[in-house]
């Protein structure tokens, strides 16, 4: 058992999870709730990673982020190293590419919330900061436990940006994931037997989560 | 807005946590190695741990992934190639420290698994006999567009007269390793690989190889290279690298050895 690699794929989800908690509430939010032009576009945009394959996604983002690119050259002047193959990048990539699984429940979370309500809350004088902490958000709460079991997961499960942004650097960017198909290579089936069963648990985990939230949220509606 | 300054405050405490600990591992130098060398790099890793010369951290691949992303800055010290050419670009352009040292000669094998049509015949002459009759569905070689060990397969499987016959049979493995898991697992009847991949404990109980002779590719000349961002402890690998202890290792896992012929 790889257990710097387990580690490294925990703390890359949970720290994508931590970022995308504020973008997710808030972009799904103004999703559920806002009309503008474009907005189609927008949805469209942020779903892309669900259907484009991870190679294309991990193509554009080493050239988004290498040592050629503008943002990889201004990185490396701040932080003195290189953005692609080390573990920041990662958790950049991550983020990106973990936005359809964080964006899409938390909308549908907020969707869910009668209209009336809204309106009953701010009739009673509430402002809109107060109506969104005390009356939208417990409401949404269960999408957005969803959209964030649901992003963890995704992450610990992501192989082929990881490899593409990443490489398999030790203790840097070899997530679980990657890792089991190092241990493949090496012949070793127990080890990337282990491994693939751990990563099994914690993905049937999840799923069994998220979709007991999702039930919480029906319930409401109906 | 209150709200949202703690997920920031837990995010810049958590990625400089994640600062610290890899500035903790700093010191341990991170080695890229074609995927030919894993088992005897693992060997001599512990050998060198246990002559007191710290811990390693390896990266194991192909040898021409493993140089693009050397050049799009990939955080690599240093760099065992299977091949010269990887090695010697890198250094002419900059990524090296100079051109480094040769520090094994490959071999190739006829790798079948247990069970396989295909006889271990390293002239081949049961390969082409297989190819005529169709023992053989699929045959794992690794890509020879960035592998040298698939280079040296393609060379021999050409010299053999074999190369048009068995191309639309190829698998290829995104590394020699991959080529010899595809081999090895019996989803492939045969295929070309690192001799020091054949002779790896685990493979050896399921697999049966035969050495191909030397003369039907190009010398695998392997070289290694301390780059750009090299610490003292990488340069302390690379000399152990070169020294007789490693070189028993490399030798003792088929590798022939610079400086002393055959």
């Amino acid at each position: 058992m790889d257990w710097t690699a387990l580690r490294l794929s925990i703390e890359l989800g949970a720290l994508t999870v931590l970022f995308l908690l504020p973008v997710g509430i808030l972009a799904g939010r103004a999703l559920a709730y806002r009309d503008f032009p474009g907005k189609g576009l927008v949805e469209a945009l942020i779903a892309l990673p669900l259907v484009l394959p991870p190679t294309v996604l991990g193509f554009y983002l080493l050239v988004a982020l290498g040592a050629a690119s503008p943002l990889g050259q201004a990185w490396q002047a701040a932080v003195g190293r290189p953005l692609v193959f080390s573990f920041e990048g990662l958790v950049l990539a991550s983020v990106l590419f973990n936005l359809p699984f964080a964006i899409q429940p938390m909308q549908r979370g907020f969707e869910a919330i009668p209209a009336e309500l809204r309106a009953a809350a701010a009739c009673c004088g509430m402002t809109p900061w107060r109506a969104f902490a005390r009356v939208e958000l417990p409401l949404a709460w269960p999408g957005v436990l969803t959209a964030m079991v649901l992003s963890f997961a995704h992450t610990m499960g992501e192989f082929g940006i990881v490899l593409m942004v990443g490489g398999s650097v030790p203790g840097e960017t070899r997530t679980a994931a990657i890792a089991i198909y190092d241990r493949v290579q090496a012949f070793d089936d127990a080890a990337a037997g282990r491994m693939s069963a751990a990563l099994l648990a914690v993905s049937l985990a999840a799923i069994a989560l998220s979709y007991a939230f999702s039930r919480r949220i029906g319930r409401r509606l109906g | 807005m209150g709200r949202g300054v703690k997920p920031g405050c837990g995010l810049a405490a958590a990625l400089l946590a994640a600062g610290l600990w890899s500035a903790a591992h700093a010191a341990e130098p991170l080695v890229a190695a074609a995927s030919d060398v894993q088992f005897a790099l693992e060997e001599i890793a512990d050998a060198y741990a246990k002559a007191g010369g710290g811990a390693v951290r390896l990266a194991l691949g192909s040898s021409g992934n493993f140089a693009r992303q050397i050049r799009q800055g990939a955080p690599f010290e240093l760099f065992l190639s299977a091949d010269e050419d990887y090695a010697l670009a890198l250094a002419r352009d900059g990524f090296a420290r100079g051109p480094g040292a040769l520090y094994a000669q490959g071999r190739i094998a006829l790798l079948v698994p247990l069970g396989s049509p295909l006889k271990p015949d390293g002239t081949l002459a049961d390969l082409k006999a297989a190819l005529r009759d169709g023992r053989v569905r699929k045959f794992a070689i690794a890509d020879p567009e960035h592998a040298p060990y698939g280079r040296a397969a393609e060379q021999a499987l050409r010299r053999a007269g074999l190369w048009e016959q068995i191309r639309p049979l190829l698998v290829l493995g995104e590394n020699v390793s991959q080529a010899a898991q595809f081999a090895a697992s019996g989803n492939a009847e045969g295929g070309i690989v690192a001799y020091s991949l054949a002779l790896a404990p685990r493979l050896k109980e399921r697999t049966g190889h035969a050495l191909i002779p030397e003369d039907r590719h190009a010398p695998l000349r392997q070289r290694m290279v301390l780059l750009r961002n090299a610490g003292p402890a990488a340069e302390r690998f690379f000399a152990y690298l070169q020294s007789p202890p490693a070189r028993a290792i490399f030798r003792r896992h088929g590798f022939a050895l610079p400086g002393e012929g055959g």
